[in-house]
C-alpha cells in the first residue's frame, strides 16, 4: 500500500524483533460479584494481524482488554506475550513490553494541549534520571529534542498540525478520539489496542481513522487489536473477527463466514428474528 | 546570533530546541537576572536586621513551600506532615552536627536526604489512600514526629531543644545574617532552578499525569507508586534541607516550631500563592510570613496600648486571618497569587489596549 504521508521514523526504523508481537490469551475467565464478565474466552494475535473483536454492549470486549493491560486481574486463565507470561504483570509494565491501548471513554488530559499529552507516552522510551532531568543536562536537552521529532512525524501522520498545541479540553470529541490515538502510537506499541475507536465519530471521521487504521496496519504492518460494537466498519477492514456474547466467544474466522453464523446474527438482533 | 525577543506578540521559535526554554521571552530572562542581581547586590545591604530577618525566613520556607508544591500542586498528593518534615531535616542537621561534629556543608545536604527517606516512609500509604484518607495518613505521621522529637530526649534533647555550633562554610564564619542571607539564597536560587526542571521534564509530566489521571498515567507506563513516592522523596528534601537551614539559622532548635501548625502554613502558602507554580509558592511564602509579622505587630501594638482584655480576644486572629485568605482565594482567585501576578503582568504588557 502506498504511504500517503511521509514515513514517521519509528515505523520505518523498527526491526523484526521490535515488531514482534504474539499475543496467547487461554482460558480466561473473570467474574465482578455474580456477574460473569469473561467466560473461557481464549485470543490469540500474530505479528502483522489485525484483529477485530467484535459483540453487544455488555459482551465483555472492554472487560477483556482491560484484564490484557492490566487493569483488571482475570480470576483464571493464562496470558503470555511473545512467549513471556503476562498474567501478573501491572499496567505500566505491560506498557513498557509493548502493550499500548486507547480507552473506549477516552482518558486523555483535558487541562493540557495536544502535544503534551502526546509527549505523556514518550515516558516509556525516555531514558535520563532525576539527577540529569534536575539539571536539565544536554543529554535531558537532546532526549526531548528528539522525542519532539518522533511526536512531530505522529502529529504529521495524522493530520493534526493545526491542533498540536490546542488543549486536548477543547477539541471536539472526534478528534480527541485521534488525539488518543496518536498518544497510543507514541508509545511505539508492538501492540496497539483500540477499543471503539469510531465511537461517536461523523462519518467523515469514522473513514478518516479507517484510513489511517489501514496504512498502519497495512503499511507499517502494525499489530492491532480493534474493539467496535458496530459490525459495518469492521467488517470491511479486519482479515479476523471474533465475536463476544455475554462473556463468551462465539465465534472467530473472517469477516464473511462470521457475518452469517446464525449466532452472531442473534446476538445482534435477538432472538425475535428467526432465519 | 538569533533574534533577541522581547516581547511576545506570537510564537517564533524555529527549533524544538528553543521551545525547551524556561523563559518565553528574552525579557523574562533579562527580568529574572536583574531581579537576582538586585537580591544580591543591594538587599543585605540596604534591609534592616529585622527586614533581613524576614526575608532570610522567606527564603528558608519558601524552599519548603517549593517543595509541598511539587507534591501537592503537581502530584496531587495531599500531605499534612510537611512541617514535621521541615523539622525532621532540623534535627537530623543539628544532630550531625553537635553528636556528629558534621561540618555545616555536609550537615544540610544531610537534613534533605534523611528527611527525603523518612518522607518517603510515610508517603507509603498513598499507594492505596487518595485524598481526605491520605491527608489523615500523613497527619498521623506528623502526629508521630512531633511525639519523637519531644520524647527521643537522648536525641533530640526533648522540650529543652538542642543549640547548634555557628555555621562555616570552608572556614569563613556564617555567623552573620548578612553572610547568611547569601547562603540562603543561593540555596534558594539552586533548588528553584531545579524544581523547575524537573517540572518541564519527564518526571513533572509524570507527576501531573498522576495527578489528573492515575489510570491514564499507568497506561502511559509511568509506575504510579513509584512516581508517588519519588515525589513524596522529593518534596521531603526540599523540606529537610530547608529545615536544616533553618536550624543552622536559629541556632538552636525546640519541638515547638514543627507542630501541625506549620503544616498547615505551608499549606496556605500553596493555596494562596498557587496550586501548581513554582513562582506560586515564593508568593504564597512571602504572603505568609508578612502577614505572620503583620498581626504580631498589631497583637503587640494593641496590647501596648493598653487594652488589656484584648491581648485574649485578638489571640485567634492569626487563624482567623488565615482562614479568611484562603476562603477568599479559593473563592476570587483559586490560582492564587501566581494567576495575579500573571494578569497584572499582562496588563502592563498590553497597556494602554488592554482588555
Ligand atoms: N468494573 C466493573 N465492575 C463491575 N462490573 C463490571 C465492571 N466492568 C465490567 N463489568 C460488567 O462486565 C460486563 C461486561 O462489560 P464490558 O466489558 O464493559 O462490555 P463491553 O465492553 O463489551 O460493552 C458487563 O455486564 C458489565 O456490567
Ligand atoms: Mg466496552
Amino acid at each position: 500500500m502506498k504511504a500517503f504521508r511521509g514515513q514517521p521514523s519509528i515505523f520505518t526504523s523498527r526491526s523484526a524483533e521490535e515488531n514482534r508481537a504474539e499475543l496467547e490469551v487461554k482460558n480466561l475467565s473473570l467474574n465482578f460479584g455474580g456477574v460473569v464478565a469473561l467466560d473461557n474466552v481464549d485470543v490469540s494475535v500474530r505479528t502483522g494481524e489485525l484483529l477485530a473483536i467484535i459483540g453487544p454492549n455488555g459482551a465483555g470486549k472492554t472487560s477483556l482488554l482491560n484484564c490484557i493491560t492490566g487493569y483488571y486481574r482475570a480470576q483464571k486463565g493464562t496470558m503470555a506475550f511473545n512467549g513471556q507470561d503476562i498474567f501478573h504483570l501491572s499496567t505500566h509494565h505491560l506498557t513498557g513490553l509493548g502493550i499500548g491501548r486507547t480507552f473506549q471513554n477516552i482518558e486523555l488530559f483535558p487541562g493540557i494541549s495536544v502535544l503534551s499529552n502526546m509527549l505523556l507516552a514518550r515516558h516509556v522510551h525516555t531514558k535520563y534520571g532525576v539527577a540529569s532531568a534536575s539539571v536539565f543536562s544536554r543529554s535531558v536537552k537532546r532526549e526531548e529534542v528528539r522525542h519532539r521529532e518522533v511526536l512531530e512525524e505522529l502529529i504529521d501522520f495524522l493530520e493534526m498540525q493545526a491542533i498540536r498545541k490546542q488543549l486536548v479540553g477543547s477539541l471536539p470529541y472526534g478528534l480527541r478520539k485521534r488525539v488518543e490515538l496518536g498518544r497510543a502510537l507514541a508509545l511505539e506499541p508492538k501492540l496497539l489496542i483500540l477499543d471503539e475507536p469510531f465511537a461517536g465519530m461523523t462519518l467523515e471521521e469514522k473513514e478518516d481513522m479507517v484510513r489511517f487504521l489501514m496504512e498502519l496496519n497495512q503499511a507499517w504492518g502494525q499489530t492491532m487489536i480493534l474493539v467496535e460494537h458496530d459490525m459495518s466498519v469492521v467488517m470491511s477492514i479486519s482479515e479476523r473477527v471474533m465475536v463476544l456474547d455475554f462473556g463468551k466467544k462465539i465465534t472467530e474466522g473472517p469477516p464473511e463466514t462470521v457475518q452469517n453464523h446464525p449466532q452472531v446474527i442473534k446476538a445482534y438482533l435477538g432472538d425475535a428474528v428467526k432465519i | 546570533m538569533r533574534n533577541l525577543q522581547l516581547h511576545p506578540c506570537g510564537n517564533f521559535r524555529e527549533t524544538y530546541r528553543q521551545e525547551l526554554t524556561i523563559f518565553e521571552t528574552d525579557f523574562g530572562r533579562l527580568a529574572t537576572l536583574v531581579g537576582l542581581i538586585l537580591l544580591f547586590a543591594f538587599v543585605p545591604f540596604v534591609s534592616s536586621a529585622y527586614i533581613l530577618y524576614i526575608i532570610n525566613t522567606i527564603g528558608i520556607f519558601a524552599i519548603a513551600a517549593i517543595g509541598l508544591n511539587l507534591l501537592i500542586g503537581y502530584t496531587g498528593q495531599i500531605s499534612l506532615g510537611h512541617g514535621a518534615f521541615f523539622g525532621v531535616g532540623a534535627y537530623s542537621a543539628a544532630i550531625l552536627a553537635t553528636k556528629v561534629g558534621v561540618p555545616f556543608v555536609i550537615a544540610v545536604p544531610a537534613g534533605g536526604v534523611i528527611t527525603a527517606l523518612v518522607g518517603m516512609v510515610f508517603g507509603i500509604p498513598s499507594v492505596r489512600l487518595k485524598h481526605l484518607y491520605l491527608c489523615i495518613a500523613t497527619l498521623a505521621g506528623q502526629i508521630i514526629l512531633d511525639y519523637v522529637f519531644v520524647q527521643w530526649e537522648s536525641l533530640t534533647g526533648g522540650a529543652a531543644g538542642i543549640s547548634i555550633p555557628t555555621a562555616s562554610l570552608f572556614g569563613l564564619d556564617l555567623g552573620s545574617d548578612r553572610i547568611f542571607f547569601f547562603v540562603i539564597f543561593v540555596c534558594f536560587a539552586v533548588m528553584t532552578w531545579m524544581a523547575v526542571n524537573l517540572i518541564r521534564t519527564r518526571y513533572g509530566r509524570a507527576f501531573i499525569a498522576i495527578r489528573d489521571n492515575d489510570q491514564a498515567a499507568e497506561g502511559m507506563g509511568i509506575p504510579i507508586f513509584l512516581y508517588k513516592l519519588l515525589s513524596f522523596a522529593i518534596s521531603s528534601f526540599y523540606a529537610g534541607f530547608a529545615g536544616a537551614l533553618y536550624a543552622y539559622y536559629m541556632m538552636s532548635i525546640t519541638p515547638e516550631p514543627f507542630s501541625l501548625w506549620l503544616s498547615i502554613e505551608y499549606i496556605a502558602m500553596i493555596i494562596i500563592g498557587g496550586l501548581g507554580s513554582i513562582p506560586g509558592a515564593v508568593f504564597g511564602t512571602v504572603f505568609i510570613v508578612v502577614l505572620n509579622e503583620v498581626l504580631s505587630i498589631a497583637t503587640e501594638f494593641l496590647m501596648n496600648v493598653g487594652v488589656t482584655g484584648m491581648g485574649i480576644t485578638i489571640a485567634p486572629l492569626r487563624e482567623f486571618t488565615y482562614g479568611l485568605a484562603i476562603v477568599l482565594f479559593i473563592i476570587f482567585e483559586p490560582k492564587g497569587l501566581a494567576e495575579v501576578w500573571r494578569i497584572v503582568r499582562s496588563s502592563f504588557r498590553l497597556w494602554p489596549f488592554s482588555y
